[in-house]
C-alpha cells in the first residue's frame, strides 16, 4: 500500500516537475504506438469489412486465421521480428534493428489481427442491415465498402481503440526488437520492466501511472474530437 | 409507357435449399400504371419482386426487360432500411453513388424533403425517425434517381392510417408522373385504391392475373373469391 502511494506520489511529482526524461519517454510511447495504430488501422479496417462483404472460396479459413492471429504472444512475434532485422536476417541490410522503426513494425503485426477481427465483426453487422439496399441501388464492391467504413466509423473506432490499448500497454516484443536503449528506444513499458528489475518500485508505478493516465487521456481524446455520444446527428 | 417495358418472364424459377420457392412463372408486365402483387404470406410476393428487381438469383428461366438499366429500377423494402446518416444524407446518397454535381444533389435532396414533410429533419439521424418517416424517407430515396420502374414490396405494413394515407398520395402522384409501380401487399383496400392490375400469387406461382376492376368483380378461382372476402388462404 506504501509502495503505490509513494507510487502516487512521484508520479504527481514527475508530472508537474516536467520531468525531461519522463516527456522524453511518454512522447516515444505515444509516437511508437500512434504510428503503429495508423499503419495497422489503414490496413485492418478495409480488410476487416472487405472479409464482410465479399464472399470467397477460402474467407471463412481467412476470418479463423485473422481470430488465432490475435492470440499470438507478443514475445514471439518479437523474436520473429528479431531475427527477421538482424544483420543475418532478410531485412538486415535496412539496419532497423534496435530502433522505434523496429518497434512500430512489431506492434502492427500484433495489433492489426486484433483490429481487423473487432472491425470484421463490426462490419458483418452492418452489412446484414444495407445488404439490401446496397445491392438494389446496384453499388460496386468499392462503394460498399467506403458507404461500411464511414457509416461504421464509430464502431472502427472502438477496434481501433482496442489496438492503441494493446499497442500502448505491450512490452515482451518492443524489449527484444527495441532493446531499450536510454534515448533511443526506451519508452514507458520498457522503462517500468527496468526499474522493477532495478527494485525501484516508486519509480516503476509512477510510470505506469502516466501510462495510465496517456491511454485514457488518449482514448477520451479520440471520443470527444470523433463526437461518438452525440445520437442525434451523424 | 415506361420505356423499359414490356418486362417478360419466361418459367421464372428460384429455388433454395432445394426447396422452390417462386415458379416456374410466366408473366407479362405490359401496361403503365400500378400493378399490385396480391396474396396471402409465403405465397412469393417478396420474391418476385426481387426477382424482377434483380437482387434474387434466378434457377432458372428468363426475365427480359425492353431496355436493361439496372440504375433505373429502385426498391422499397417492405422494413425500410435507413443509412446511419441525416435525413439529408440518406436522401443524398443515390446522387453520389452517381456522382451527380453537388448543386443538382442539393436541389433534389431539398424538393424531395419538402414533398414528404421532412424539412424541418433533415439534419436528424434518420434511425430517430418514426416508422412511418422511415418509410417515406426510403420512397423518397428511391424516387430521387427518377426510376422508370419502383418496386415497393408492402410499404405500408406496421403503418398507421395517416401515415398509409401520406405514402399512397406520394405513390398515386408517382405513378401520374409516368414512373412504372409494382408493389407488393396483402391489404386489399390499398390495392383497390391504387391497382390498375392485380397479381394475385399463390404457392410461389401466378394464379391469376388481369385489370384490377375485372378482376376484383369477378374472380376467376375460389382461392382469390376467398381472399377477396378476407377469408385465409393457404
Amino acid at each position: 500500500m506504501i509502495d503505490i502511494l509513494d507510487g502516487l506520489k512521484a508520479a504527481f511529482w514527475l508530472v508537474i516537475s516536467f520531468d525531461a526524461e519522463l516527456w522524453e519517454i511518454s512522447l516515444r510511447s505515444l509516437r511508437v504506438t500512434l504510428s503503429a495504430l495508423i499503419i495497422a488501422s489503414l490496413i485492418a479496417i478495409p480488410l476487416g469489412t472487405y472479409l464482410a462483404v465479399q464472399r470467397f472460396r477460402y474467407r471463412r479459413f481467412a476470418i479463423s486465421l485473422i481470430n488465432a492471429l490475435m492470440g499470438l504472444p507478443p514475445v514471439v512475434i518479437g523474436l520473429l521480428v528479431y531475427i527477421a532485422l538482424s544483420r543475418s536476417g532478410p531485412f538486415g541490410v535496412l539496419n532497423l534493428l534496435f530502433t522505434p522503426t523496429a518497434m512500430i513494425i512489431a506492434q502492427v503485426i500484433i495489433i492489426t489481427p486484433v483490429i481487423a477481427s473487432i472491425a470484421h465483426q463490426a462490419m458483418r453487422e452492418l452489412w446484414a442491415e444495407y445488404h439490401d439496399l446496397l445491392i438494389s441501388l446496384n453499388t460496386t464492391k468499392w462503394q460498399r465498402i467506403v458507404t461500411l467504413i464511414r457509416d461504421g466509423r464509430r464502431n472502427l473506432l472502438t477496434a481501433a481503440l482496442a489496438g492503441f490499448g494493446r499497442a500502448i500497454g505491450e512490452v515482451g516484443a518492443i524489449m527484444i526488437v527495441g532493446g531499450n536503449i536510454d534515448h533511443v528506444t526506451r519508452v514507458l513499458t520498457t522503462a517500468i520492466a527496468l526499474e522493477t528489475g532495478k527494485g525501484d518500485f516508486a519509480l516503476a508505478l509512477a510510470l505506469g501511472f502516466v501510462l495510465i493516465g496517456i491511454a485514457i487521456v488518449v482514448n477520451l481524446a479520440i471520443h470527444t474530437l470523433s463526437r461518438t455520444e452525440r445520437e442525434g446527428r451523424w | 409507357m415506361s420505356a423499359k417495358f414490356p418486362l417478360e418472364l419466361d418459367q421464372v424459377l428460384v429455388q433454395r435449399k432445394g426447396k422452390v420457392l417462386l415458379g416456374p412463372l410466366d408473366l407479362s408486365l405490359k401496361k403503365n400504371g400500378v400493378t399490385i402483387i396480391l396474396g396471402p404470406n409465403g405465397s412469393g410476393k417478396t420474391t418476385l419482386l426481387r426477382a424482377m428487381h434483380g437482387i434474387e438469383r434466378i434457377n432458372g428461366g428468363r426475365i427480359t426487360w425492353a431496355q436493361e438499366d439496372p440504375a433505373k429500377h429502385a426498391f422499397v423494402f417492405q422494413s425500410p432500411v435507413v443509412l446511419r446518416r441525416t435525413v439529408a444524407q440518406n436522401l443524398a446518397f443515390p446522387l453520389q453513388l452517381l456522382n451527380v454535381p453537388r448543386a443538382e444533389t442539393e436541389a433534389a435532396v431539398a424538393h424531395w424533403l419538402t414533398r414528404i414533410g421532412l424539412s424541418g429533419k433533415s439534419e436528424t439521424a434518420a434511425t430517430r425517425l418514426s416508422g412511418g418517416e422511415r418509410q417515406k424517407l426510403a420512397i423518397a430515396r428511391a424516387l430521387i434517381r427518377k426510376p422508370d420502374v419502383l418496386f415497393l414490396d408492402e410499404p405500408c405494413a406496421n403503418l398507421d392510417g395517416y401515415a398509409t394515407r401520406e405514402i399512397e398520395t406520394i405513390l398515386g402522384e408517382t405513378a401520374e408522373a409516368g414512373t412504372r409501380l409494382v408493389m407488393a401487399t396483402h391489404d386489399m383496400g390499398q390495392a383497390r385504391r391504387l391497382a390498375d392490375d392485380i397479381v394475385f400469387m399463390l404457392n410461389g406461382k401466378v394464379h391469376e392475373t388481369g385489370a384490377a376492376e375485372a378482376v376484383i368483380a369477378r374472380p376467376q378461382t375460389e382461392e382469390l373469391s376467398a381472399f377477396l372476402k378476407g377469408d385465409i388462404v393457404v
